[in-house]
């Protein structure tokens, strides 16, 4: 059967729409040029220009407080959760569960903010890295409570009874079988709920008080009130950091099977 | 798999309530307390996240709702009392033309999503497996990167001083004048941009399921390949179809940082509306009235869709399909 050719050349026009953008962005962080509107020469300037500017490290750190605490938080709800989720599934309860964890994935990040800082002013909670947290653990467990579930999954139970019947204790079967065999599902999950951490920015917008403001917070002011080369150096960083950790977690998961 | 010792024993409880029927009845109070204690063994596993979703999702959703109800304070806060007034401000002529145009860019960001992501999916579906995973990676990828940095790099294309007016300039497309930012069209551009990946892996997920004899069948009985392809393949992958639109729809509706940083006052949407409630004039109950509308624009299209799933399988639209 003769093959359209539309089909192809679609996928590849959507290739080139993707990283054209992305591309063009990363040659106009070498460019000396302020405004990128041309090409002035090679320069490092706005690279070494973001070194020296404190304000992006106190962001970055701020940013890597709130996902280190956020994921690790997330990574035991959202673990637990997916136990409940597998191991009791039908039940009505777990329809309740699961439809409380499976809202936060669909509805729009905006009224996910706006609700906390509706929250957050009617408790009286000062705004700042803890009201942060406190929302990124609700956005993230959920996550995690997906990708674990969907490991549970695919898990043989079998595998548990037959460590009991060999004699192995209720705790010894989960931490030698269970646990060994869940790790690539929980470091999914937590790497995920990481990566949407750090790159979180409509619900920090919102709940974000003086002295919290973290990288995608500070990138959004610098977009709107900075320079747009020193954004190019910044996002350029941002890009390798990414597609290292892409990278390094594919070999890893290659070395695993 | 902790309870399963339970259950052995309790079947053989029961096993020995067949022989002797007066004991009938203990087999029957070990069952019913080996239940209560795999209930109250449920209950402790779902608690936490129950517990935490209560109170960081559904109290501040229903806050909201509460809220769109109190008068604002002058100082930003919520004042003493009830009123309607903020919720029947919110039937002004801004406020339906901005609704409005929430909804037709989100309907057309969907529609072009679903235009482009339907024929890559079906391309990547259809390639030999080690192309098929080549390819994949490469939709992927740009998702893995900050959403602040495609939009941004956006803004910088569409620059007056950018590639894309020069572009366009010299082929004699757009004068001196022309804007190519703020402007609604560069909403659709951009939030097309960022949507596409979430459509395209949803379909491909369906495509490659998909029993493309059936589509050979249909040209084999002498439908035309437009024919074949509308009738079966779309027809076929039409649960990928509903989670692609699930997926860009209700974040469409939604959206904030587009049109916040490529729309500009012709292409604000109603999370901009929002957003300047909260951090312009600080009128917390208008914010509320306003969100309180969004999330009934957003229930109405995910609980029609979530209907029609049930009716076909189990719900489980976006685990495995989606990231």
């Amino acid at each position: 059967m003769k093959r359209s050719r539309f089909p192809p050349v679609m996928t590849a026009l959507v290739l080139v729409f993707f990283y054209l953008p992305i591309l063009i962005l990363v040659v106009n962080s070498f460019n000396a040029a302020r405004f990128g509107g041309s090409w002035q020469g090679f320069s490092l300037a706005w690279y070494a220009q973001l070194f020296h500017s404190p304000e992006i490290w106190q962001a970055v750190r701020n940013t890597l407080v709130i996902a280190v605490s956020a994921t690790a938080v997330s990574l035991v709800l959202g673990t637990t959760a997916a136990f409940a989720l597998h191991r009791h599934a039908g039940s009505r309860l777990q329809r309740l569960h699961y439809t409380m964890i499976y809202t936060p994935l669909v509805v729009p990040e905006i009224l996910m903010g706006i609700s906390l800082l509706m929250a957050f002013v009617a408790a009286g909670t000062r705004l700042g890295l803890f009201t942060i947290f406190l929302a990124h653990v609700t956005f993230c467990v959920s996550y995690v409570a997906m990708v674990v579930l969907a490991r549970l999954q695919d898990f043989d139970f079998s595998l548990i009874e037959a460590a009991r019947d060999l004699g192995a204790s209720g705790w010894q079967s989960t931490r030698r079988v269970l646990l060994p065999m869940l790790l690539p599902g929980l470091a999914a999950g937590g790497l995920l709920a990481f990566t949407l951490s750090v790159d979180d920015f409509v619900i920090t917008f919102f709940v974000a008080g003086p002295g919290s403001t973290t990288l995608p917070l500070r990138i959004y002011s610098m977009i709107k009130f900075g320079s747009p080369a020193l954004i190019n150096a910044l996002s350029t960083l941002l890009l390798a950091v990414t597609f290292t950790a892409v990278i390094a977690s594919r070999k890893l998961a290659r070395l695993k099977s | 798999m902790k309870s399963n010792p339970h259950n052995r024993a309790n079947g053989a409880a029961s096993g020995v309530g067949n022989v002797n029927v007066a004991s009938a009845d203990g087999g029957d109070r070990a069952r019913r307390e080996s239940g209560r204690r795999q209930a109250l063994r449920e209950w402790l596993v779902s608690l936490p996240t129950l517990l935490w979703l209560f109170l960081f999702m559904a109290l501040p959703t229903l806050l909201v709702f509460a809220i769109a109800f109190r008068p604002a304070n002058p100082y930003g806060g919520i004042g003493p009392g009830w009123t309607l007034e903020t919720v029947r401000g919110l039937w002004h002529s801004d406020y339906l033309l901005v609704a409005w145009r929430t909804l037709w860019i989100s309907l057309l960001t969907t529609g072009l999503c679903l235009l482009f992501a339907v024929p890559s999916g079906y391309f990547i579906a259809r390639v030999p497996g080690k192309w098929r995973n080549r390819l994949l990676m490469l939709v992927i990828v740009p998702f893995w990167t900050s959403f602040l940095v495609r939009v941004f790099a956006w803004k910088s294309l569409l620059h007056p001083d950018g590639p894309v007016k020069r572009v366009l300039e010299s082929v004699g497309l757009a004068g001196p004048q022309t804007t190519l930012l703020y402007h609604p069209g560069a909403v659709v551009l951009v939030m097309v941009y960022t949507f596409l990946p979430f459509t395209i892996l949803p379909i491909y997920a369906a495509a490659e399921k998909f029993d493309f004899r059936l589509v050979e069948a249909a040209r084999d009985l002498g439908a035309r390949p437009l024919t074949a392809f509308r009738k079966v393949f779309l027809p076929g992958i039409r649960r990928g179809l509903m989670t692609a639109v699930l997926v860009v729809f209700i974040p469409a509706l939604g959206s904030y940082i587009v049109p916040d940083l490529v729309g500009g006052p012709a292409g604000e949407m109603l999370g901009n509306k929002i957003a300047q409630r909260v951090f312009v004039d600080r009128n917390l109950p208008h914010a509320a009235a306003l969100s309180a509308l969004l999330v009934l624009a957003v229930m109405a299209p995910l609980i029609a869709i979530l209907a029609l799933q049930r009716k076909k399988s189990k719900p489980d639209i976006i685990i495995g399909e989606a990231p």
